[in-house]
């Protein structure tokens, strides 16, 4: 299973570096002449409605998929990590404040998030991936938590002060490295939500905007050809598949390869 | 040197130690013993400043300790703990393990030769320093714990149960490291034990401990016991040979 993650993941991340040298076409050029054309030696998955050549725009979009994670793990981490961390080390009543704060934005969902921003700021990848990362800031705050609660109970951070350190150093030193391995994995599942949430809102129109290249997108354009071409469908459903799997199997292959003793 | 006076520690429901008052005299060897839930570990760390009374007062070197600076407290009583196996970062190389003092108190010095000084002070192999713990026995564990200890040159080492979690082939060998290592470096120990032949085989003075009081106290306490309770515990040891 370790090594399926790794292949699905580092397949998209491979298509994403390819596109930055190398795509058939430009994803973005139109083509009234051929559009909607059967798989061919020209375009091996065909054009989509406007010409568009569809490997190019797969390829493409592989780049927004990567970058629509990067922005709603970092956001959430970023915030999230401290907060548990900081609610793990120091209990009492400022940190059951933060815990059930965190609740509550758990509760509130991140489409709705997503609209409110993009309502806002203007509807982009960044701001999509900004509300989903926020979203995802009670996720990351309660597994840094519960990691660092189980943490606090070794006696190395007992150690660690008798050695000199203060609570900062603590963190850094001996709490962070040790709740690295659950943070790993719920990064990449996160990272995995935050690439279906790029698709979902960019299928809404609140996410990607023409004429970036997002498998999401692409989705929305093949709706009205469902029934006359559903391949145009099928290719940014199958990537956007791969791309979830991947990220979601990498996080077990994490947990395995951190597991000392 | 280290003054322990009407010393009450309180936990939530628990009093775990009930107006207690010791000295701890310079280069002396110190013991204190106790059945478990005694209050002899909280004692230890109340000494060492790594807890806090909820009443009464710890003096070092005259002082209160809230008032003593943290990196003169820090490098003059260190603390060596029950399991090495817990007390030791399991993602730390050993050669950050015992420099941890000397980084954490920003102490001057080649770090790295003083790291290779302890490590072959306390009888391990200068490659250790490159390895995690994990990859040591339970004796040699404990042994980069005292390295890690002694690294600020510390007056005092408080060792808290350094013995128990280790098999017993060892134990005679880590006391034996930790009085050798008292004698050379002019240390006070303190040695907090439920183990009534390690204390007497280390210790000048010792303190008996029960419910959260000290009953009896002084050189001879485990070999002339005045209170009936160190008599009871004395009898309690059981006796391989008749």
């Amino acid at each position: 299973m370790r090594t399926t993650g790794t292949i699905l993941a580092g397949l998209v991340v491979a298509m994403a570096l390819l596109s930055l040298a190398w795509t058939p076409y430009d994803p973005t050029a139109l083509d009234p002449a051929h559009t909607l054309l059967r798989p061919s030696g020209a375009h091996p998955l065909g054009t989509d409605d406007y010409g568009r050549d569809i490997l190019s725009m797969i390829l493409a979009g592989a780049r927004t998929t990567l970058y629509a994670g990067v922005v709603a793990v970092v956001v959430a981490a970023l915030a999230g990590v401290p907060l548990g961390v900081a609610a793990g080390m120091w209990r009492g009543w400022p940190s059951d404040v933060l815990m059930r704060g965190s609740d509550l934005l758990l509760a509130f969902p991140a489409v709705l998030l997503a609209i409110l921003l993009a309502a806002a700021f203007g509807a982009s990848t960044a701001t999509a991936m900004t509300a989903v990362g926020i979203a995802t800031v009670p996720l990351f705050a309660r597994v840094a938590r519960a990691a660092t609660l189980q943490v606090m109970t070794r006696e190395y951070i007992l150690a660690a002060r008798a050695a000199g350190r203060r609570a900062p150093g603590v963190a850094a030193r001996h709490v962070l490295p040790n709740i690295a391995s659950p943070l790993l994995i719920q990064a990449s599942a996160a990272f995995a939500i935050a690439i279906l949430a790029e698709a979902s809102l960019s299928y809404l129109g609140l996410g990607a905007q023409p004429p970036t290249p997002s498998w999401g997108r692409m989705l929305h354009d093949a709706q009205p050809h469902l029934f006359t071409a559903p391949r145009l469908a099928v290719w940014p459903g199958l990537a956007i598949a791969v791309a979830v799997l991947g990220f979601n199997l990498l996080g077990d292959g994490v947990r395995d390869a951190r597991d000392l003793t | 040197m280290i003054a322990v006076h009407g010393v009450t520690r309180e936990y939530r429901r628990v009093t775990a130690l009930k107006d207690v008052s010791l000295d701890v005299r310079p280069g002396e060897r110190l013991g204190i013993v106790g059945e478990s839930g005694s209050g002899k570990s909280t004692l230890a760390r109340i000494m060492a400043g790594l807890d806090r009374p909820t009443a009464g007062t710890v003096t070092f070197d005259g002082r209160p300790l809230p008032e003593v600076d943290r990196r003169t407290l820090r490098s003059s009583v260190q603390f060596v703990f029950q399991d090495p196996l817990s007390s030791l970062d399991p993602r730390m190389r050993v050669a950050d393990i015992v420099a941890e003092p000397l980084a954490a108190l920003r102490l001057p010095g080649d770090r790295a030769a003083r790291v290779a000084e302890l490590l072959d002070a306390v009888g391990l192999p200068p490659d250790a320093a490159g390895r995690r713990p994990h990859q040591f026995s339970g004796g040699q564990r404990q042994r980069i714990a005292v390295a890690r200890a002694l690294a600020p040159r510390p007056r005092v080492l408080v060792a808290d149960e350094p013995t128990s979690a280790l098999d017993v082939s060892v134990r005679v060998k880590i006391l034996d490291l930790l009085l050798d290592l008292a004698g050379r470096m002019e240390l006070t120990l303190v040695l907090v034990s439920h183990d009534l032949a390690a204390v007497r085989y280390v210790s000048e003075r010792v303190a008996v401990m029960r419910a959260g009081e000290i009953v009896e106290e002084g050189p001879d306490a485990l070999t002339d016991p005045g209170h009936p309770y160190t008599r009871e515990l004395l009898d309690a040891v059981p006796r391989l040979r008749r």
